[in-house]
């Protein structure tokens, strides 16, 4: 963990100020970077990993802002709207044909999708 | 260019009136617009592709009698962000280069069914990530304005069709400004409606609870006429209001804002702020006060929250949003040499197919969704989202709508901020909160800077009182002449192409 500078005299604009590290922040290394990259299955390169480790730091920083607001009974909102399920009649409708739903796939086979193996040779 | 381009220059309604009293035909509007597309795009690259054929065929459909309504014949740029079946559709991401979508969003369906023409599927920030189309898979987009800047994002294609006059009316979608911002430095007007006002089945998904679709145009009332066209309830959205849709051409055409109550953000002014944007929204506040309205100073504390919990809220529901593409089923598909495994060409599809900004969206929402980071993160971001709600739960009832400008600055240069992934995201601070809450809010201009770029007025309005932003923007329209603000870019592209 690391603790960022407040600066003594701010001159910053508003808007800079909004960006403004201010909260205690964790410092994301490369090696989380490259944990969070597997996790999200997308491939980097050491370089690329360096790039985002330094960015995702700043950014980790800024958007850290939202821990100064006191908000311990303050319950979440997740959505706009309040939400209620939605319910309808179970009423047969036309949908896609299988040649259609196939029509974008990287591979198709007979009347399937064609994917990689999803199991280790074993 | 031919005679017809004059065409270009009339505004939706007028375009509509002359193709229902048969003064000119749907199909030569349409190909005016077209001819305009193949004289100028490659300078505005607002376009990704163009449906030379569905459009043709659309305005036939229109002259033949087949379809009729308040814009029926009139041409539309479609941001490619929503769906159309059998058209390329790629969300201005490279990993569905070439996909043709099997089905059509519920707003192509409405839209065709009002005889309204799409031209084609415009430029955009990679899934709607960005504010200036420089994080496009296809490169950026330029500004009419300006071709050095940018037109805005992620909606930057839609707008700069509007604004260049390669389309009367456009689609566009937003998040955390995406309308809005492009609306405000290309001098055109921009509405994010209601959240679950327009549906989004068929808009292709970033952030769930706060994208929403809506209308471009030159003119207010031409928006308002494109709103009523593509809002209502959609049994496929699970989202959508069902509500009557709010009377937003009758206030459009009315304009009357004597007696409203409007509110000017505290938090949104100062340092930080262009000079140039805050004379003109100063002088605009003046203008509504002239008109009778009664302005008052209103403060929303937790605004200055808003950017920091939207890059914490967006990211973490484009992380989950995003994982559909898996090079399973359509898109692209990378490394599979019949050796590699299922989970091997997921990564390696996404390394290729996705650009710099979604990767550091995608990181960062998976890492605020992280056990151990969740509630330090992503649940008090949605607590700082109840916060903001709550301020504009309390300023509604002092004022009608709340203002500010759309944007601290004008137009920036292409190249300027695209390395500087916070400086970029600072062009969203104003139209952010409106997401957050689930409210309207439109980008009207309010004239130019001293740089001699666009500024654009924010309206912000309570949760379907959508009609009280065409309203203020109507009235403001007028009052100081902005639609003809446009005079100036089409004055300059007709002598370089006539």
């Amino acid at each position: 963990m690391k603790r960022s500078q407040q600066c003594g005299h701010d001159t910053s604009s508003r808007a800079e100020r909004t960006l403004a590290t201010l909260a205690v922040v964790a410092a994301i290394s490369r090696a989380d970077v490259a944990h969070l990259a597997s996790l999200a299955r997308i491939s980097m390169t050491d370089a690329e990993l360096d790039v985002m480790a330094g960015q995702l730091d700043v950014i980790l920083g800024a958007v850290g802002r939202v821990q100064e607001v006191a908000a311990a009974d303050i319950p979440p909102t997740s959505h706009p709207l309040p939400l209620t399920n939605v319910f309808r009649d179970d009423v047969p409708a036309p949908s896609l044909a299988p040649d259609e739903a196939l029509a974008a796939a990287p591979i198709a086979e007979g009347q399937r999708f064609r994917v990689p193996r999803i199991l280790d040779e074993e | 260019m031919s005679g017809d381009s004059e065409l270009c220059r009339l505004e939706a309604s007028e375009l509509a009136k002359r193709i229902a009293d048969r003064d000119v035909s749907a199909v030569e509007v349409a190909q005016a617009h077209l001819d305009r597309i193949a004289a100028l795009d490659t300078a505005y690259h607002a376009f990704l592709h163009v449906d030379v054929d569905g459009a043709l065929a659309q305005a036939k459909r229109v002259d033949a009698g087949e379809v009729e309504g308040p814009l029926a014949g009139v041409p539309l740029a479609l941001k490619d962000v929503i769906v159309t079946r059998g058209v390329p559709t790629t969300a201005g991401s490279r990993i569905l280069e070439g996909w043709l979508p099997p089905y059509d969003a519920t707003i192509v369906e409405r839209m065709r069914d009002a005889g309204i023409v799409v031209l084609g599927k415009t430029n955009m920030d990679e899934f709607a990530m960005g504010s200036s189309t420089e994080h496009s898979g296809y490169g950026a987009a330029h500004n009419p304005w300006d071709l050095d800047r940018t037109p805005g994002g992620s909606g930057g294609g839609s707008a700069a069709a509007v604004a260049g006059f390669l389309a009367p009316l456009g689609i566009g979608t937003d998040t955390g400004g995406s309308i809005r911002q492009p609306a405000a430095v290309t001098g055109t007007v921009g509405i994010k409606p209601t959240y679950g006002g327009v549906s989004r089945y068929g808009l292709i998904a970033f952030s769930s609870s706060l994208d929403q679709a809506g209308p471009c145009a030159r003119t207010v009332l031409d928006a308002a006429l494109l709103h009523e066209v593509i809002a209502g309830h959609d049994s496929r959205d699970s989202t959508s209001i069902d509500a009557p849709v709010p009377p937003v051409v009758d206030a459009a055409r009315d304009g009357d804002v004597s007696g409203m109550r409007i509110g000017v953000v505290k938090e949104f002014a100062g340092d930080g702020y262009q000079s140039g944007v805050t004379a003109r929204f100063d002088e605009a506040v003046a203008t509504l006060a002239g008109l009778g309205a009664e302005v008052i100073e209103v403060s929303c504390p937790h605004f200055d929250y808003a950017l920091a919990a939207y890059y914490l809220i967006a990211p973490s529901e484009a992380s989950s949003n995003l994982a559909r593409y898996d090079a399973m089923r359509y898109g692209l598909r990378v490394g599979d040499d019949g050796e590699a495994s299922a989970e091997a060409v997921m990564a390696a599809t996404r390394e290729a197919g996705f650009g710099a900004e979604v990767k550091r969206r995608i990181i960062l929402g998976t890492y605020a969704l992280s056990a151990g980071y969740y509630d330090a993160y992503y649940g008090q971001a949605q607590k700082v989202r109840t916060l903001i709600k709550r301020d504009f739960e309390s300023a509604f009832e002092q004022v009608d709508v709340l203002v500010s400008p759309t944007t601290p600055t004008t137009a920036f240069k292409l190249g300027e901020r695209v390395d500087d992934p916070l400086s970029m995201y600072l062009a969203d601070l104003c139209t952010i909160p409106s997401n957050l809450y689930g409210g309207p809010a439109m980008s009207v201009p309010c004239g130019l800077s001293d740089d001699g770029l666009p500024v654009g007025f924010q309206v912000m309005a309570p949760v379907l009182a959508d009609d009280r932003l065409y309203r203020v923007g109507a009235a403001l329209e007028q009052a100081l002449g902005t639609a003809a603000l446009l005079d100036e870019v089409w004055r300059r592209d007709h002598a370089a192409t006539s």
